[in-house]
């Protein structure tokens, strides 16, 4: 499985005005990496598909605000 | 034609009153790539892509417009109940001058929704191209809109419509992939 | 003022269960025509959505007209709630 993220560090400046975001994120959602998807991919439950809007589970890739605790895994 | 059903595609809960992001939500109603876009783009482009892909664009369009009306019922409960004080406080005065409560197809800043924000190139692979970019944005749209959201309950729903583009993108990578194919050769999964 | 029934949302979650199981199945059909079992599954959630349909229709009413749905007496489909207001 590929990771959903990949990270930079960007050029930090002493003259930056804000407090440097040292670390920087970009999504990489594995439709990048499916290619044309193959028959019998392992899908998820029907009440579990419906809360992670995708049936096939190597399609899933969450996205979490700040504000909430990250959960990973099997939508509840 | 199109049958209306009287029913979410997936339920909305939205858990504070926090007309705020209302305004932010409306990019994805009435912005360039919000959902009504989407719509619009995907069932104008089937008239004339090669028939193998008609039904995919035709499909992805009509879920796109479940997902407008998901958009509207985000926004409507985030309003319908505030003043005009907390609209005032949320950014939305502009809004209430001239539509007071309604909806209305514009963007986070207030710019009215425009054909243009449509391509039609009548090119097959440019017009999937763009298809997976316009997927593509919606999907990012929808990650600064949770980032800037502390509302569980909306965000759940959020997510559901951004995992939505994904999928909707990895269709019209198939369709780019089923189009390009040498024709007469056999399939090979 | 009236309020729909727990019971409600339960149907009604049923139905956007197996209907979000036929949307990805559709998606998926649309570009792999020939996947026998995905179209197996998809006949079969088919089949179960139309049990849901009618039970959650027989209690709540038409979910969708033009004559999809019959009609009650009197004509209930432009009944509240709307699909937004729950
Ligand atoms: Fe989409």
């Amino acid at each position: 499985m590929n990771t959903h993220f990949k990270t930079y560090y960007p050029y930090v400046s002493p003259f930056d005005p804000c407090k440097p975001m040292v670390k920087k994120t970009y999504s990489t959602p594995p439709n990048l990496y499916l290619g044309f998807q193959p028959p019998n991919l392992p899908q998820f439950t029907p009440m579990e598909a419906l809360r992670a809007g995708t049936l096939w589970k190597p399609l899933y890739d969450p996205w979490y605000s700040p504000y909430e605790k990250g959960k990973k895994g099997v939508p509840s | 034609m199109w049958i209306y059903e009287k029913k979410l595609q997936y339920p909305v809960r939205v858990s504070t009153c926090n007309p705020m992001l209302a305004k932010f939500l409306i990019e994805q109603y009435g912005g360039a790539d919000g959902e009504l876009a989407a719509a619009l783009r995907y069932l104008n482009q089937r008239y004339t892509i090669p028939d193998r892909v008609i039904g995919l664009l035709t499909d992805i369009g009509t879920e796109e417009f479940a997902h407008l009306e998901m958009i509207a019922t985000m926004v409507y409960k985030l309003t319908k109940d505030a003043t005009p004080e907390q609209l005032k406080t949320a950014g939305l005065g502009d809004h209430y001058v001239d539509h007071g409560k309604d909806l209305f197809y514009h963007n986070a800043a207030g710019v009215p929704f425009t054909a243009t924000y449509i391509q039609a190139k009548g090119d097959p692979i440019t017009d999937l191209y763009e298809d997976i970019a316009a997927e593509e944005k919606a999907r990012a749209t929808y990650q600064w809109i949770i980032n800037m959201s502390d509302d569980t309950d909306l965000n759940d729903a959020l997510r559901f419509l951004r995992e939505r583009e994904i999928v909707h993108s990895q269709r019209f990578r198939e369709a780019v992939e089923i189009l390009k194919e040498e024709q007469g050769k056999k399939k090979i999964f | 003022m009236k309020q729909v029934p727990a019971e409600y949302y339960q149907l009604l979650e049923q139905l956007q269960v197996v209907d979000f199981v036929l949307v990805e199945l559709t998606l998926y059909l649309d570009t792999h025509n020939e996947d026998l079992e995905a179209i197996k599954q998809f006949n079969h959630h088919a089949k179960e959505r139309k049990q849901i349909k009618k039970q959650f229709e027989s209690q709540f009413g038409p979910l969708q007209q033009f004559g999809n749905s019959y009609s009650g007496y009197p004509w209930n489909w432009d009944d509240s709630p709307w699909p937004w207001q729950v």
